[in-house]
């Protein structure tokens, strides 16, 4: 009969579409697997979360890190200057964490890194790092520099 | 087929939904951003960067704020503080739902919010070379939970009272430590 068939039809189209679902949700790595993955290479990561700049005062730079966290609304959870490194978190109806560490580069320069997640994700999309980088290169009064 | 197709928008939905995306405007500087940092920030003409930083955990302590890391390298000082978040007005309502609900037969106890997390920063900075002035930035936030263990608000704490009060507090604080009373 032309009406059961009609259902048969239907009731395929919806079993192969939960057998796909599981497949693919089932295809995924488990939740151990993605404790160290990323989306993006290590390389491309640091090419998106680093900058250099033309300054070797390490104090001065990572108050005006300090700082210009302050200004994008975080609050600051830790600080150390002989690692270099400031942890902050921004909430405003989601939990941004962000961390930002300096480094020397050459004689003349600091890198800066910065990673953050935004809720239970890592940020890998550059926009937000960019912006960041704009932000503190403004209360350098330095340029940042991309490197490779 | 209708059906299908309901079902297959949903489970498109239910799988996108779950990822909430970072907001644009995340790590941006916005307009508000001079005025949030002019709330947040009181120039004090003290002999030193430290003896604020201690005048500032004085004041933490004082207000039942307990210490969570520090950098008098810095000028860096975190605090936090767990209290309760029942408001009597939310109170209220919930009783007021149950209430009407039990007239129906089966009452509805609304969760109400219970306990908060206040997270506070402090920074030290002198207000240009060799300045006998020091500013201090002071920010806020908080963490909310209902009583059934759910987080309920995440959120800045931007109410211009908060920071007035705060220092007022510093400033007599300062003041106390300054001179040593």
């Amino acid at each position: 009969m032309p009406m059961n068939y009609d259902r048969l039809k239907d009731h395929w189209v919806l079993l192969s579409l939960v057998i796909f679902l599981s497949l693919w949700m089932g295809g995924c790595t488990t939740s151990k697997d993605a404790i160290l993955a990323s989306e993006k290479t290590q390389l491309e990561l640091r090419s998106i979360q680093q900058r250099a700049f033309d300054t070797t005062d390490r104090e001065k730079t990572l108050r005006t890190i300090i700082a210009t966290l302050q200004d994008l609304g975080f609050v600051v959870n830790h600080a150390d200057s002989t690692l270099g490194s400031v942890t902050g978190t921004k909430l405003n109806n989601y939990s941004l964490k962000m961390t930002v560490t300096i480094r020397p580069r050459g004689a003349n320069q600091l890198l800066v890194r910065a990673n953050a997640q935004f809720n239970i994700q890592q940020v890998e999309d550059p926009e937000p790092y960019q912006q960041f980088f704009v932000a503190l290169s403004r209360a350098m009064f330095l340029e940042a520099h991309h490197v490779d | 087929m209708r059906k299908v197709s309901v079902i297959a928008l949903a489970l498109v939905f239910v799988v996108a939904g779950c990822v909430q995306q970072i907001p644009k405007e995340a790590l941006e500087l916005t307009p508000e951003s001079l005025a949030d940092r002019q709330r947040q920030t009181r120039r004090f003409v003290t002999k030193g960067e430290k003896a604020l930083l201690a005048s500032s955990v004085a004041v933490l302590q004082d207000l039942g704020f307990t210490l969570e890391a520090s950098s008098t390298e810095l000028g860096l000082v975190v605090a936090a503080k767990d209290l309760s978040a029942v408001e009597p007005g939310e109170i209220a309502a919930v009783v007021l739902v149950a209430a009407i609900t039990l007239l129906g037969g089966a009452p509805v106890v609304m969760p109400w919010d219970a306990k908060q997390k206040v997270n506070v920063s402090l920074t030290t900075r002198l207000s240009g070379e060799n300045s006998e002035n020091t500013l201090v930035r002071v920010t806020f936030q908080r963490v909310v939970w209902n009583n059934q263990g759910r987080v309920t608000k995440t959120e800045p704490l931007n109410e211009a009272k908060l920071y007035q009060e705060f220092f007022e507090k510093l400033s007599k604080a300062v003041f106390l430590d300054a001179n040593e009373l």
